[in-house]
């Protein structure tokens, strides 16, 4: 027998570790990972925003992470002069402090900063599961469009645009989609670790798959793993929940390492 | 040039121009392909062949000039490079319907059309150099293309396998009545395989049927008088047969040199 907010919790980490993916795959595709980094720590800024403006902790964190999205984007088109990573160190740190000074100064709220950085899935009420769910939809049904584009694009971008594809508008709509689930993640496993949950399934997944679908299919499994196990293992050590799911999912990407699989699939 | 007996044009640009930084890459270059013609673009290092192109497949946009397409035009693009990174599992059969969604039947036809069909299953990160163009190509003609676009396709190929390609794209033409428009370096082989070069150096230095460029005086003065002379082997013409002996190799340091 399970309780209600076990269950929702469950629910909740279940829809990010199914709709994250195939996101986390291009993530790892593409070597974005620090660019979900930097959506999660602007994320804090959303919070301390939220706040300040008196709407819901969640829109302003929805907001932040879409119009970080789109700063990242510009920046990386009209600053040559600057590795993305460069510009995405600069934003997330940027944010992330502004984040914690705008708090800091609001003397008459208290905000459980180790929720926002750690998670806090256990505590999903049943408005956030509604909304958790609404933003997985609607970024599960982009992401079905954006599909093959977006693998084309990733594979040779010319190629793609040669034949119709418009790589501008379709590496756009990613971001947007990752600035999306980093808001949802974020209350899974907190700002910190957010890429974790993104990544580390795709990269445990690689070692079972042959073609780009396959390895979407394992990371849904061993997200689905990771997050059942953890949350179970959290109940049980009475552990933080967020860290003990990418504990889970560390371990099983350790354990990835050491499968032998078949030649097929472990190619170069 | 004569325009009868030739197909529609494809593809056509006029006085095309591209500055980057203060450099002209391409100055008032004109180009017509038709369908069922095989057009090479050659010219040295730094020619602006690939800038040419980028510019014709409209993935950039020209300062001067304008490109034409054919309205509804399918083009079958084969980049110059197409590295896989290891992290991203990819079979050929996948990489076959990279743009586009096809049936297993098909993906294993145009396999065989380029002589490949037992790699359908393979990592594409385990593809040899030629193999890895024939796959292109295979993937290019999923698409049905009007027009096939080769940057380069012979790089990294043994000289064998590069006759090869070049007879295959030739029979695809023959087959297809596609166009074809190539770039290359390999300016023995391809003058044997194509019906008009443009030999290009930031302009149309010349222009016209093999002999005719091969002849010109400033296609001599770019590629010397040696790789000339290599043409002529190349394509059976045997009025200028003499073989790569140690003198033609001696006669080819000294141009160099001056």
């Amino acid at each position: 027998m399970m309780d209600d907010f076990v269950l929702r919790a469950l629910a909740a980490g279940l829809g990010v570790a199914l709709v994250g993916a195939p996101l986390g795959c291009f993530v790892v595709w593409r070597r974005m990972a620090y660019f979900g980094e930097a959506l999660a720590h602007a994320a804090l800024l959303g919070v301390a925003l939220g706040l300040l403006l008196d709407l819901a902790p969640t829109v302003g964190i929805v907001a932040t992470c879409l119009a970080a999205a789109l700063l990242l984007v510009g920046l990386g088109r009209h600053q040559p002069r600057l590795a993305g990573d460069t510009l995405f160190g600069i934003v997330a740190h940027g944010a992330l402090a502004t984040g914690l000074v705008v708090l800091s100064r609001m003397e008459t709220v208290r905000v459980d900063l180790f929720a926002y950085l750690f998670g806090d899935i256990l505590a999903v009420g049943p408005g956030d599961l509604a909304w958790i769910g609404v933003i997985l939809v609607v970024v599960a049904v982009a992401m079905a469009f954006l599909w093959r584009p977006l693998l084309a694009i990733t594979v040779h971008a010319d190629l793609a645009a040669a034949e119709g594809i418009h790589a501008g508008r379709v590496h756009l709509g990613f971001m947007l989609l990752i600035a999306l689930v980093t808001a949802v993640a974020m209350k899974v496993v907190g700002i910190l670790l957010v890429t974790s949950l993104l990544v580390i399934p795709a990269a445990t997944a690689r070692h079972f798959a042959r073609t780009p679908e396959q390895m979407v299919f394992a990371a849904m499994l061993v997200g689905v793993l990771a997050v059942t196990g953890g949350l179970a293992g959290s109940l049980w050590l009475d552990t933080p929940s967020g860290p003990t799911i990418v504990v889970a999912a560390t371990l099983l990407f350790a354990l990835a390492l050491f499968q032998r699989v078949s030649p097929e699939a472990r190619d170069t | 040039m004569g325009e009868q007996g030739r197909g529609a044009v494809l593809v056509a640009c006029s006085g095309l121009g591209l500055t980057r930084a203060g450099t002209t890459l391409l100055d008032s270059v004109d180009l017509v392909v038709h369908a069922g013609e095989i057009v090479t673009l050659i010219g040295p290092n730094g020619a602006g062949k690939t800038t040419l192109v980028r510019l014709l497949l409209g993935l950039d946009a020209p300062d001067r000039g304008r490109v034409e397409r054919r309205p509804g035009l399918r083009v079958g693009y084969l980049p110059q490079r197409l590295a896989v990174d290891p992290v991203l599992p990819l079979d050929v059969g996948r990489l076959l319907t990279l743009t586009r969604s096809a049936p297993e039947t098909d993906r294993r036809r145009v396999l065989r059309e380029v002589g490949v069909p037992h790699l359908l299953h393979s990592p594409v990160q385990r593809l040899s150099g030629g193999e890895m163009q024939r796959v292109l190509l295979a993937r290019a003609l999923l698409g049905d293309p009007d027009l096939l676009v080769l940057d380069e396709p012979t790089q990294g190929i043994d000289f064998n396998g590069q006759v090869e390609l070049y007879r295959l794209v030739e029979g695809l033409r023959d087959r297809r009545g596609c166009g074809v428009l190539m770039v290359s370096h390999d300016l023995h082989l391809v003058m044997a395989a194509t019906d008009r070069v443009l030999c290009l150096n930031r302009h149309v230095c010349c222009h016209g049927e093999p002999e005719s460029v091969r002849a010109h005086p400033e296609y001599q003065a770019l590629f010397g008088p040696r790789i000339a002379a290599d043409l002529a082997v190349y394509a059976h013409h045997h009025d200028h047969a003499h073989a790569l002996s140690g003198e033609v190799a001696e006669e080819h340091r000294e141009e160099t040199g001056a």
